[in-house]
């Protein structure tokens, strides 16, 4: 591979994944869930309206992952699975879901980190079906092969102005 | 690594600055998020130390317009330039889709430039991407200061060149943004690429924009 490549969300998929965010919220009594993927981009999210800038928030937790995963593999861990921060009134839970995306979960004092955790075992396993199949079909999602933008250059270069 | 997301009809493509220590790379996101509209860019965060060198990154997020329904919205980072940081660097590296190296045209941090390309190389070949294939330019800054190397002297030190392995390639291409100069050409029958290249005055915003459309139109276009 020369570069990183790209792939595709369909609407179908973000369906299912918006599905199981939901699912993961009212089971363990979370304020929101939000899907980032490695490179930190927001996939999706889910729950009480945010309020904070959440893409600053999805890049700050991209590198957050990468960060322990370095430093899992120094003290000999493969990696860190799942990372907890706890704050006076407001805790996240970060866990990794099949090496490609991570589910952060915002909760306050209306649930504990135990149930929490929990519930997001069970949501890691159901998002890494719905991840597998996705990238299975070649992550494009519910689209075809063909390459994205095919013929668009024209578009393209009027964007840029030439 | 470029998404592209059907339910918030977005495409989101990552740029990552980067180059030597103090070279302009943070001052080139500074530019454009103090040029463009509050409304097509977000928040710019910076992971930096008390002295403001940065220790992690520096991140913006910039829309640049609409393709086929689809809002481009770029991810600009910058990397730490210090030598000592490479493992922040290298994450940061992690589902690219363009580079700009951001190099200092001073003469004395000819040899900074030099580390920093190579440390370029050496990282992403970790990760298995090619530089010599994706999206990348080259910023040569500070063109205003006294001690400035002549253009020549730096593209043949940062930017000499790469053998062309594909033969539907061996044809001249004309650099779009220098008239009269090549991008692809011939040299004693080998075929030879060079990356584009940009001079800039980073503090003033010179050639800042010029080198963001230009990677960010090669990025949509490897999508084409």
């Amino acid at each position: 591979m020369s570069g990183a490549g790209s792939w595709s969300l369909g609407e179908q998929d973000y369906h299912r994944i918006t599905g199981h965010l939901n699912d993961l919220l009212r089971e363990s009594n979370a304020r929101c869930a939000m899907l980032v993927d490695r490179t930190g981009q927001l996939l999706a999210n889910a729950g009480e309206q945010l309020q904070f800038d959440p893409t600053s928030f999805a890049s700050l937790t991209a590198a957050d992952f990468s960060a322990n995963d370095q430093l899992a593999k120094m003290i000999g861990e493969p990696e860190f699975a799942s990372l907890f921060h706890q704050g006076e009134k407001e805790s996240m839970y970060l866990a990794d879901v099949g090496r490609r995306v991570i589910l952060v979960v915002l909760f306050d004092q209306r649930t504990t980190v135990g149930l929490v955790r929990l519930r997001v075992k069970q949501a890691v396993g159901d998002l890494s079906k719905v991840f597998d199949a996705m990238f299975q079909r070649g992550g494009r999602g519910d689209q075809a092969a063909r390459p994205f933008l095919e013929g668009a250059d024209d578009e393209i270069d009027k964007l840029f102005g030439d | 690594m470029s998404m592209i997301n059907y339910a918030s009809r977005e495409i989101n493509c990552k740029l990552v600055y980067y180059g030597p220590g103090l070279g302009g790379k943070t001052t080139n996101l500074e530019h454009i998020y103090g040029k463009v509209q509050p409304d097509m860019r977000g928040k710019m965060v910076s992971l930096a130390t008390e002295t403001e060198r940065t220790l992690f990154f520096d991140f913006l997020p910039v829309d640049l317009g609409t393709v086929r329904g689809f809002k481009t919205r770029f991810h600009l980072y910058t990397v730490p330039g210090q030598v000592y940081y490479n493992a922040s660097r290298k994450l940061i590296l992690k589902g690219v889709d363009g580079i700009v190296f951001v190099a200092d045209s001073q003469i004395e941090r000819m040899e900074a430039n030099l580390e920093s390309m190579q440390n370029l190389y050496d990282n992403m070949a970790q990760y298995g991407y090619d530089l010599t294939k994706i999206p990348f330019v080259v910023q040569y800054n500070k063109r205003d200061l006294p001690n400035a190397a002549p253009i020549k002297d730096l593209q043949g030190a940062l930017n000499p060149g790469w053998p062309v392995e594909d033969a539907a390639k061996y044809r001249e291409n004309p650099d779009p943004y220098h008239p009269g100069e090549l991008l692809t050409y011939q040299v004693d029958g080998n075929w030879i690429e060079r990356a584009p290249y940009f001079e800039s005055v980073a503090v003033s915003g010179d050639g800042v924009f010029d080198t963001l459309k230009a990677v960010a139109k090669l990025v949509l276009k490897s999508l084409s």
